[in-house]
């Protein structure tokens, strides 16, 4: 283990009724790092979470802080605090109450309480509002107190349960720089969950991709989009079309009945894989001087670009590009080595990927259902 | 005048006429003998008389009062299993507190009489052990044990209803900030749930102080309570004026208690709840 490991989780199972929630999850977490658990919901995220902040216990597997063993702690005795998901905040005790509500239980001074609540309000940009009632807050702001309740108490790791998810949008992203900032000058731990991979990658030093309680990939945003271990993360970080593929050889892919280069290596000859083809690498050029040559089926105006749907050989591309192609053109389509990603068989393999049945509407329906969540 | 507002006043009207012969209206009879004399005069003799009942109207609170308090701690942290309980075992038990409530309070009292007498069940039992019988019946202790046991119900009842409510969330969030079991009762759970506390206090304490069957039956002639009293000055004594009098008072001493028992708990502004 290294040295800078705050937290470690060890072979941690949990089973609800039969239903396995999280299986055998190993994870370090490091000092000072902001760290994400991601997945669709349903993978363990909150879970996790919770059994980190001693609200539940694993069936199996031991939560590790600095080496020890805190599975037998209570919650109110770890250095630990949660920003909850409906903030929680107690509402028969106004905003300096709340705030001061942690510092009370370790018994400060009553000029200490009032000091440190005044320094957590302006940390939230709320000054003046210790004496308003909770219940009269707008949602963002009812956030912050949830936030400066949280931090009062100078946690080592805050840990933090879909705290955006309740906002409108502006209000999430002007919340995501400030958890950012936050995070960055007080220097403790963050573990954030969300199900918005968005909201991960704009935030996160390190991501966990989750799915049917089994971590998929952990990495920095940057390698788990451009180096997505499996069909699952490649779907659910991004677009991405996901063709069957061979590896002729070294730095040699065959898909969609063309032969490209690229920058992979290290598989068996002739090995059956996936490959990954972002929408924005693809480029298109003039039909005869396209390796594999399509026809498109759809194009929506997005704003900085047009997202076509291409109906390759069967399979069902979506490409972005910036200048417009009507509807029914043919076109060529070439890829640069460095924009191919080659991933190994997985048990997701064929099940994401194809556009075929892709429209805008039942994104925005899925997306809404894991918000009900 | 619109539409709505007529349609309302049309459905509330059999209420309105309800609450006017049943309600309104016996308390200007109450109030009109309490400030008149045999002959229909007006007259503040019989207020001026209360006096004479000062001692027993204040054990009549005392005991309400303690009856309260008993089923108050009784019922708290049964509330709080109940509602902390799977679904199935809370129907169980709520079916336990209701089901004494579907006989008739004279049977019940009767049997609680048929327990305490000095040749009662319990007493029989002692006899058989070879202990010494404890005088139970007749005592302030028994009327206390009536009333505990008769309203009990009408305290569980708000209580659980207000923690069931009540989101466990926050006691996370709690335990979260660093409290423990005690600190998450007395800053989080009591304050929260004293709203149940006050119409629980107010169910239990008002039946209490104003019973006349249960002092009757279980206090005999040696504990009477202000009910008893006013009972008889409309029964035997066929002096409504007093009776009507005492009643009054009674009632002023009664809000006045409920009235310091809100300051208490005024403090939350969602109100409470009375089933």
């Amino acid at each position: 283990m290294e040295d800078n490991t705050i937290i470690s989780l060890k072979g941690i199972s949990k089973k609800f009724d039969d239903e396995i929630i999280l299986d055998n999850i190993e994870l370090d977490i490091k000092d000072k790092e902001f760290i994400t658990f991601l997945g669709p919901s349903g993978c363990g995220k909150t879970t996790m979470l919770r059994i980190i902040a001693g609200f539940l216990e694993a069936d199996s597997g031991s939560v590790m802080f600095e080496g020890k063993d805190i599975n037998n702690l209570p919650p109110h005795k770890r250095q630990v605090n949660t920003i909850f998901q409906r903030y929680q905040l107690f509402p028969h005790l106004n905003v300096y109450e709340n705030i001061a509500f942690g510092l009370r239980n370790k018994r400060m001074k009553e000029k200490d309480i009032s000091k440190k609540v005044e320094e957590m309000l302006s940390l939230v940009n709320l000054k003046g509002f210790q004496r308003r009632n909770v219940a009269s807050l707008s949602g963002g702001q009812q956030q912050r107190v949830a936030i400066a309740r949280a931090l009062a108490v100078e946690p080592r790791v805050l840990l933090l349960d879909e705290p955006l998810a309740a906002l409108d949008l502006k209000l999430r992203k002007d919340m995501q720089v400030e958890l950012k900032n936050i995070q960055k000058r007080l220097g403790i731990t963050f573990i954030f969950v969300t199900h918005d991979q968005q909201e991960a990658l704009s935030m996160s030093d390190r991501v966990v991709v989750m799915n049917e309680g089994q971590i998929q990939q952990v990495g920095t945003p940057l390698d788990i989009y451009n180096e997505p271990k499996n069909a699952f993360v490649a779907d659910f970080i991004g677009e991405s079309n996901i063709l069957d593929g061979v590896m002729l050889d070294d730095f040699k892919a065959k898909f969609s009945g063309a032969v490209f280069q690229c920058l992979d290596k290290g598989f068996a000859v002739n090995e059956s894989v996936d490959i990954v083809i972002r929408p924005e690498d693809v480029d298109v050029v003039p039909v005869k001087e396209g390796a594999i040559i399509g026809t498109i089926t759809s194009n929506t105006f997005k704003g900085v670009h047009f997202e076509m749907i291409v109906d390759i050989q069967n399979f069902k591309w979506m490409i972005q590009t910036t200048d417009y192609y009507p509807v029914g053109t043919k076109i060529g389509i070439e890829i640069e080595p460095d924009a191919i990603h080659v991933m190994k068989k997985s048990k997701y393999s064929g099940m994401f990927g194809d556009y075929s049945s892709f429209s805008d509407e039942l994104e925005k329906l899925s997306d809404l259902t894991e918000e009900e969540d | 005048m619109n539409k709505t507002s007529l349609s309302k006043r049309f459905f509330a009207s059999p209420y309105m006429i309800w609450a006017a012969i049943f309600i309104i209206v016996p308390l200007i009879f109450v109030v009109y003998y309490s400030l008149t004399d045999a002959s229909g005069a007006f007259s503040l003799e019989y207020i001026k008389d209360i006096g004479r009942y000062r001692d027993i109207m204040l054990n009549s609170i005392w005991l309400g009062f303690i009856a309260t308090i008993i089923s108050l701690v009784i019922s708290y942290p049964l509330a709080y299993i109940m509602a902390r309980s799977t679904t199935n075992v809370q129907r169980t038990m709520m079916m336990l507190v209701m089901l004494p409530m579907w006989m008739n309070l004279l049977i019940r009292t009767y049997s609680l009489m048929i327990l305490l007498q000095d040749t009662g069940i319990i007493n029989t039992a002692l006899g058989f052990l070879h202990l010494p019988p404890l005088k139970m019946i007749n005592t302030d202790g028994a009327v206390v044990l009536g009333m505990v046991y008769n309203y009990i119900p009408y305290m569980i009842l708000p209580l659980y209803s207000i923690m069931a409510k009540l989101d466990h969330g926050l006691i996370e969030a709690a335990e979260d900030l660093g409290a423990n079991k005690l600190s998450v009762l007395s800053k989080i759970i009591l304050p929260l749930s004293l709203p149940g506390i006050a119409s629980g206090f107010t169910m239990v304490f008002v039946p209490s102080v104003s019973t006349f069957y249960i002092s009757k039956k279980l206090g005999g002639n040696t504990v009477s309570l202000i009910g008893d009293i006013i009972e008889m000055q409309f029964k035997s004594s066929n002096n409504y004026n007093l009776g009507a009098a005492l009643s009054l008072v009674l009632m002023v001493m009664i809000i006045i208690c409920m009235a310091v028992m809100n300051r208490f708990t005024s403090d939350e502004d969602d109100g409470g709840v009375l089933i």
